[in-house]
C-alpha cells in the first residue's frame, strides 16, 4: 500500500531534482560571469564565497550562529503556531467572538514587523524573551486567519456521525477535527516558517549578540559582501533542508488518503 | 421481564417542529402531531414526498435535533443506536477498516467480527482502501457494516440507497435484508421510494401535507419469499397506496 502510493510521486521527484540542479547551476554560472566582468570586491565570485563559508565553518562561527538562529526560529514558530491556532479555532467556531475580534486581527496583520520589533525591545529590553516574542507576535495573526478558515469549513455531517456513534471528545478531536484542520495547519506552518526566519534575522540584527542576523549586521558595517553571501547561502540551505526533511514528508503523510 | 417486552422500543411524539426564520426566509413549520410507537424487532419504513420532513423526523428521533415540541422515548436510555446516513459519511482520512473499528470502544470483543462482516458485505478486498478510492456503492456497504458492527438495538436509515444505479441499489437492499435476518433489530427506514418501502418493511408509515403529518400507517403483508418477487411487491404497493 505504502509502496503503491509512493511510486508515482517518486518518478516526478527525480525529474524535479534534475530541473532544480540545471536551474541552480545556470544561476551560479551567471553569477561567476558577472563577477568576472565587474571585478569588484562588492561582487565576489562564487569560489571566494565558498572559501569564506569554509573558513567560518572551521572556526565554528557559522555553525554557532546558525544554531542560535534556529533555536529562536523554533521557539517563536512554536509559540506562534499554538497561540495562532487557538485564536483561529476560537474565532472560526464562535461568530460573536469573530465579529468582535476581527478588527483586532486586521490591525495586527497590518502592523509592520519593524514596529513590533522596536516596541518589544523598548518595552521588554534587549532580551531573548523580547526577541522571540516579537517574531511570534508578527506571525500569530497569519496563523489565526488560516486556522479560522479551517475551523469554519469543519463538516457538520461528520460531527453528527461522531455524535451518533458516541465518539466522545477525544476521539472526535483526533479522528474527525484534527484531520480536517491538517491542510490549514500545514499551510500555516509553511508560510510560517518562511516568514519567521526572515523576521528572526531582523530581530537579531537589532538587538542580539549572536545569530545569522547579528553576523550579517556586522558584515554590513564592514561592507563585507563575501561574508554576507556566505551566511545567507548557508542559512538558505539549512531552511531548505528543514522544508524537505520535515515539512514535505508531513504533507505527503496527511495527503495519502486523497484520490 | 415480561412487562419490559411489552413496552415499545420507541415512542415518537413530535407535536410540532418549526425551523425558525433566517435571513429573509420565512419560518417553516415542517412537522405536526406525529405520534406513533415502534415495536421491538419491527422494520418500519417512513415514506412521503421529497422535502416533506422525513429526514427532519429521523434527525429528531436520533437526537441530532432537539429543537421541537414533544418527546422521543426509548424503552431503555442506553439502547445502542446506529444511523446510516444519506451520504456514507465515512472519514476520508481513515481506511475502510479503521472507519468500522472507530465506532467500537478500544477493547471491545466485537473488534474480532470486523473482518468477517467486511467479507459478508463484499469489501474483503477493500479493507485497507481509503473511502475516496472506492465506488459510492462500496462506500455505502462500508456504512452498512459500520452500523451493523455495533449490533444496534435500533437502526435508523435515511435514504441509504439513493443515487445508486438500480442493480447496485437492489444488491444493497438484498444485503440489508440478509444482515437484518441474521441479526434482527428494530429499523426505521426513511425513503421516498414506495416500492423500496414495501419491499423491505413490515410496516409503512406515510407522511404528507404541509406541515407533514401521518396520513397512512399500514402493515405490509408479504412473506420474506414474496419480497424478492417484483410482481408481488408491486401488487402489495398498489393495495397500500392505490394504483395512482
Amino acid at each position: 500500500m505504502q509502496h503503491e502510493a509512493g511510486a508515482p510521486f517518486g518518478a516526478i521527484r527525480i525529474g524535479r531534482i534534475g530541473w532544480t540542479l540545471i536551474s541552480l547551476s545556470t544561476l551560479l554560472a551567471l553569477w561567476a560571469i558577472a563577477a568576472a566582468i565587474v571585478q569588484s570586491r562588492y561582487l565576489p565570485d562564487p569560489l571566494t564565497v565558498v572559501e569564506v563559508m569554509a573558513r567560518e565553518w572551521q572556526n565554528g562561527d557559522l555553525w554557532r550562529n546558525i544554531v542560535a538562529t534556529l533555536i529562536r526560529v523554533f521557539f517563536s514558530f512554536t509559540i506562534a503556531i499554538f497561540v495562532g491556532s487557538a485564536i483561529g479555532l476560537l474565532l472560526g467556531r464562535h461568530p460573536l467572538a469573530d465579529r468582535f475580534f476581527d478588527p483586532w486581527v486586521s490591525f495586527f496583520l497590518n502592523l509592520p514587523a519593524l514596529v513590533i520589533i522596536i516596541l518589544c525591545y523598548i518595552w521588554f529590553g534587549l532580551t531573548e524573551v523580547a526577541a522571540v516574542l516579537a517574531v511570534a507576535i508578527n506571525k500569530i495573526p497569519n496563523v489565526a486567519v488560516t486556522m479560522r478558515e479551517g475551523a469554519r469549513s469543519l463538516s457538520k455531517d461528520l460531527i453528527e456521525m461522531a455524535q451518533i456513534y458516541r465518539f466522545g471528545w477525544w476521539k472526535t478531536l483526533r479522528h474527525v477535527t484534527v484531520p480536517q484542520l491538517a491542510p490549514f495547519f500545514i499551510a500555516a506552518s509553511r508560510t510560517g516558517l518562511s516568514l519567521v526566519w526572515k523576521i528572526v534575522l531582523v530581530v537579531e540584527a537589532f538587538g542580539r549578540s549572536d545569530g545569522v542576523g547579528y553576523q550579517l549586521n556586522i558584515a554590513f558595517q564592514l561592507f563585507d559582501v563575501p561574508m554576507i553571501l556566505a551566511y545567507s547561502l548557508a542559512f538558505i540551505a539549512v531552511v531548505q533542508l528543514i522544508e524537505l526533511a520535515l515539512l514535505q514528508p508531513m504533507i505527503a503523510r496527511t495527503n495519502r488518503w486523497r484520490r | 421481564m415480561s412487562s419490559v417486552l411489552n413496552v415499545p422500543t420507541l415512542q415518537v411524539n413530535v407535536a410540532r417542529k418549526v425551523f425558525p426564520a433566517v435571513a429573509g426566509r420565512a419560518a417553516n413549520h415542517v412537522l405536526d402531531a406525529i405520534l406513533f410507537d415502534v415495536e421491538a424487532g419491527s422494520f418500519v419504513a417512513i415514506t412521503g414526498p421529497s422535502g416533506g420532513g422525513k429526514s427532519t423526523l429521523l434527525n429528531i428521533i436520533a437526537g441530532l435535533d432537539s429543537a421541537f415540541d414533544g418527546d422521543i422515548r426509548f424503552s431503555d436510555p442506553n439502547l445502542n443506536v446506529a444511523f446510516v446516513f444519506q451520504s456514507p459519511r465515512l472519514l476520508p482520512w481513515r481506511t475502510v477498516r479503521e472507519n468500522i473499528a472507530l465506532v467500537l470502544p478500544p477493547n471491545d470483543p466485537r473488534h474480532a467480527n470486523i473482518d468477517e462482516l467486511l467479507g459478508r458485505v463484499g469489501l474483503a478486498d477493500a479493507v485497507h482502501a481509503y473511502p475516496e478510492m472506492i465506488s459510492l456503492g462500496m462506500q455505502r456497504r462500508a456504512a452498512l457494516a459500520r452500523a451493523f458492527i455495533l449490533e444496534p438495538d435500533i437502526l435508523l436509515m435515511d435514504e441509504p440507497f439513493v443515487s445508486l444505479d438500480d442493480p447496485t441499489a437492489q444488491g444493497l437492499r438484498q444485503l440489508l435484508m440478509e444482515l437484518w435476518s441474521r441479526r434482527p433489530t428494530t429499523v426505521l427506514f426513511v425513503t421516498h421510494d414506495r416500492q423500496e418501502a414495501v419491499m423491505l418493511a413490515s410496516r409503512v408509515i406515510c407522511l404528507a401535507g404541509t406541515p407533514a403529518s401521518v396520513v397512512q400507517d399500514e402493515a405490509v403483508a408479504l412473506t420474506s419469499g414474496e419480497r424478492v418477487d417484483r410482481d408481488k411487491v408491486r401488487a402489495e404497493q398498489n393495495r397500500i397506496f392505490g394504483t395512482a
